[in-house]
């Protein structure tokens, strides 16, 4: 496995880049819902991204991330023909998919790009895809084209009402389940306020609705119990039961907190960056 | 050899950084024999006809011929005399439980102490350039005779795996090391901190292994990038599985998940392989407590409690429901964590973790116990004293409370055989598992011990192998 980057794409300038990389024996076994954790130089952090698509007669993964604090700013300075020092994966459960009927995808922000490897396999498995992607404004939107290019329907929601229906998902996804009452399954991958707000649109209808977790990772094999969670009031180690759980059993506020746990570490860690790198 | 007339009934001391010093530092604790005190403690050993030391090492080593070299000062034929058992002297010289093991055998231990075995071994390791290890073994470059016909590959790079490793290089087979983590040794470089067992001495011995044409993949999650099936099918003779018991247990009471709980082995993975002590010159950050409460009576407490002191924590206390005789930590770590201030909260077992209006630990509730009857073990068992606990105002809580068998590899491997407690079941004497030429060893068969039981199964294991492939030398 070289590692190299294959291909980088700016999606969201500055903000949000695709990478394809050469990884040959990652491609061959990565799933929908897996990811990979990076280290992209010898002082690095150990940084979890979902594998947001797989070409395994190429030999290649495609991450797709965003730009928050120094791992995913060095990982923005990498260009074509550089190779990223640790690719580790895949890891974590694979999503469940098997066939069923209709199943919701719900995407917001960068979690639009791992709910589109999802759908994907839902739609391989001849299930009937509702895709639901949302964004601050219609320049922040990711995968519509890939997207559309496979699901017979596309929803769009922005803050801005620039593309689709003006405001969240989870008023495009309400109405979607009151007009349809055979909805098997709800994916949801995005923030966590959103994840959390499609949970609870959900819960009323009884649609079994999966969340992916994005918990603080360090080694992502299930050696250390960063990641925990609390599930339907069970500790579950979101790298290696998950990251996929039933959105209707996660504790949305421990997870927030765990999340934010190092906060000033990492504007610390980011400072240090934009003073070596100038800006 | 007759007792000498100047007999000294005490061992040489090892020079040390004073306590006071090293809470601060990373360095290494234990500065290391002078030549001259090596040859001095080597000459305490009275050459015994029948030598018990040797019985008490797992991996047995034939200690009265190392320790005699020694004595004459010739260091390069005690080091063959190491090398020829223990691919890992430098290691083990530092972290046996030696009082349990060869030095609990020594005869000198019977009325005055026993000869510092582990010291020497450490010594000699340090003091013998290990670059020329495999000449020095095989009386030629071992790594110039590979055999093509056959390999092997291990999964885990902890010390089980760098054994069977190094034994089966050394006899022309070329090795492969499949690890999941990015850096190589396992619980040597993730665990155990640098002023204990400093990377560069895993390093050097890791070295050695690769001169001798082992091949390394770290990055690789057996079970995940690679199964065995995987393995079996690229023609791979023999799998050896040494993946560690790394799955930390907590202890199901409440306020297990708020923010500064740690298990030990997060909190050791942050700062050994995250180098977290140095952030933000290194990405990963670590935790910045001012009371530290370490639960357990471990080595692995004793390792997270002196890193929390390192980094600055004022207050670092070990809870432990039974006394400080009944630590299972060896004996020179528990003295060294007292002497450098970690204090003991003996007799005490927690039951709650409490948090504040963020969500962070603020204190720990423990339930005050007292020694009862005697149990299976024959150690007096901990009950608790009803109605009395206390509270320790801690801002970090450390789980040191042991660890089961990570279950990512076996539930990817159909047809391998568990034990009741989830453990690899492996032939005693062979180490082979239920499945046919794939053998296990170390923490993964027998649950946490210590380095030097996991090189000893690694050890058994190897030489199966060799016999199989018919490679024996
Ligand atoms: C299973 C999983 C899949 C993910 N997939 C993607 C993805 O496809 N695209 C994407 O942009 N992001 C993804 N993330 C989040 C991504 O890992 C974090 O954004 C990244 O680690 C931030 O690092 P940083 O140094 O740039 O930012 P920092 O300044 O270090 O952190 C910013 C925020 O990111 C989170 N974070 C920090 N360190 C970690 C860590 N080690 N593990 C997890 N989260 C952390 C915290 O909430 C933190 O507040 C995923 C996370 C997980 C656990
Ligand atoms: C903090 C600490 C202090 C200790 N102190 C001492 C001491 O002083 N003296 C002593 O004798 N013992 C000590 N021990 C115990 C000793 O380290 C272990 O018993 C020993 O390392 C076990 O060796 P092993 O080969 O079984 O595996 P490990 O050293 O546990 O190594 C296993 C390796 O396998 C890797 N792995 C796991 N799963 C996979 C997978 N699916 N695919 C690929 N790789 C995988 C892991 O990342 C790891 O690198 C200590 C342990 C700890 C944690
Ligand atoms: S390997 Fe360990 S038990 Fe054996 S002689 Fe050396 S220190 Fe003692
Ligand atoms: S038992 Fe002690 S004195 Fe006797 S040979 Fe071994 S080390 Fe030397
Ligand atoms: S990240 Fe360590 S157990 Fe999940």
């Amino acid at each position: 496995m070289s590692n190299k980057i294959l291909q980088k794409k700016a999606l969201i300038p500055g903000q949000t880049s695709l990478l394809v990389i050469d990884a040959p024996q990652i491609a061959k076994k990565a799933k929908p819902g897996n990811f990979v954790i990076l280290r992209i130089h010898d002082k690095g952090e150990r940084v979890p991204l979902t594998i947001a698509d797989t070409d395994p007669e190429a030999g290649t993964i495609t991450i797709v991330y965003l730009v928050v604090g120094k791992s995913s700013a060095l990982l923005e300075t990498l260009k074509e023909g550089e190779i990223i020092l640790d690719v580790c994966g895949p890891l974590g459960k694979p999503t469940h998919i098997e066939k069923c009927g209709t199943v919701i995808c719900v995407g917001g922000g960068t979690g639009i790009a791992a709910m589109h490897h999802i759908a994907k396999g839902h739609h391989k498995a001849g299930n009937h895809v509702v895709a639901i992607v949302g964004a601050r404004s219609k320049d922040l939107l990711l995968f519509c084209d890939e997207l559309g290019g496979f699901c017979p329907e596309l929803l769009i929601a922005t803050d801005d009402g620039s593309s689709g229906h003006k405001g969240f998902v989870t008023d495009v996804l309400r109405d979607r389940l009151e007009k349809d009452k055979d909805v098997t399954e709800v994916v949801a991958i995005g923030p966590v306020p959103m994840m959390e707000a499609v949970a609870k649109v959900t819960k009323p209808f009884g649609v079994r609705t999966v969340v992916s977790l994005n918990s603080i990772m360090v080694d992502g094999v299930g050696m250390c119990g960063a990641c925990r969670c609390n599930v339907g009031g069970e500790t579950r180690f979101a790298c290696v039961d998950g990251p996929e759980f039933d959105g209707h059993k996660v504790d949305f506020n421990e997870l927030r907190m765990r999340l934010a746990q190092y906060k000033n570490q990492e504007n610390e860690s980011m400072d240090l960056f934009r003073r070596e790198h100038g800006n | 050899m007759a007792i000498k007339k100047k007999f000294n009934p005490i061992r040489t001391p090892m020079p040390e950084q004073p306590a006071d010093v090293r809470n601060k530092n990373f360095k290494e604790v234990a500065l290391g024999y002078s030549r001259e005190q090596a040859i001095e403690e080597a000459n305490r050993c009275i050459q015994c006809k029948v030598p018990l030391c040797q019985k008490g090492c797992p991996v047995e080593i034939d200690i009265k011929s190392f320790v005699g070299h020694l004595a004459a000062g010739d260091v390069p034929s005690a080091y063959r005399v190491l090398k020829e058992t223990n691919a890992l002297p430098a290691v083990c010289g530092r972290v046996c439980p030696q009082e349990t093991q060869c030095e609990g055998s020594c005869i000198l231990g019977k009325k005055h102490e026993p000869v510092a075995i582990g010291r020497l071994e450490r010594f000699v390791a340090d003091t013998f350039d290990s670059d020329s290890a495999c000449e020095m073994i095989t009386g030629h470059t071992a790594c110039s005779l590979p055999n093509d016909q056959v390999k092997v590959a291990c999964i885990g790079s902890g010390p089980s795996s760098l054994t069977v490793a190094g034994y089966l290089a050394a006899r022309g087979v070329p090795v492969t090391i499949y690890e999941a983590l990015h850096e190589i040794g396992g619980v040597l470089v993730y665990g155990i901190p640098e002023f204990r067992l400093p990377k560069a001495v895993v390093a050097r011995e890791v070295g050695a292994l690769w001169a001798k044409g082992v091949t390394f993949m770290p990055n690789w999650v057996g079970g995940k990038t690679i199964t065995i099936q995987d393995l079996i099918d690229d023609g791979f003779d023999a799998v050896f599985i040494g993946v560690g018991a790394g799955l930390p247990w907590f202890l199901n009471i409440p306020g297990e998940n708020l923010v500064g709980v740690y298990s030990s082995n997060e909190y050791l993975t942050r700062i050994n392989l995250g180098r977290a002590y140095d952030f933000p010159n290194y990405d990963t950050p670590a935790p910045r407590p001012r009371n530290v409460a370490v639960i357990g009576g471990g080595n692995v407490a004793m390792d997270a409690a002196r890193t929390a002191l390192r980094l600055g924590a004022e207050n670092v206390y070990i809870t432990y429901r039974r006394t400080q005789d009944e630590m299972p930590a060896r004996l020179e770590e528990l003295h060294h964590a007292i002497e450098e201030g970690v204090q003991l909260e003996l007799l005490t077992s927690p039951i709650a973790i409490n948090g504040d209006e963020n969500s962070h630990v603020k204190s720990m509730t423990l339930q005050v116990m007292e020694l009862g009857e005697p149990d299976a073990s024959g150690r007096r068992r901990p009950v608790a004293v009803k109605g009395k606990t206390k509270e320790l105002e801690v801002d970090m809580v450390i789980l040191a409370v042991g660890t089961g068998a990570n279950p990512v590899l076996l539930e990817a491997t159909p047809g391998l055989n568990l034990s009741k407690s989830g453990y690899i079941d492996a032939n005693p004497e062979t180490g082979e598992t239920s499945i046919p030429n794939v053998f296990a060893g170390g923490d993964i068969v027998g649950g946490s011990a210590t380095v030097i039981s996991a090189m000893g199964a690694g050890r058994k294991a190897a030489k199966t192998i060799a016999e199989r492939l018919k490679v024996e030398l």
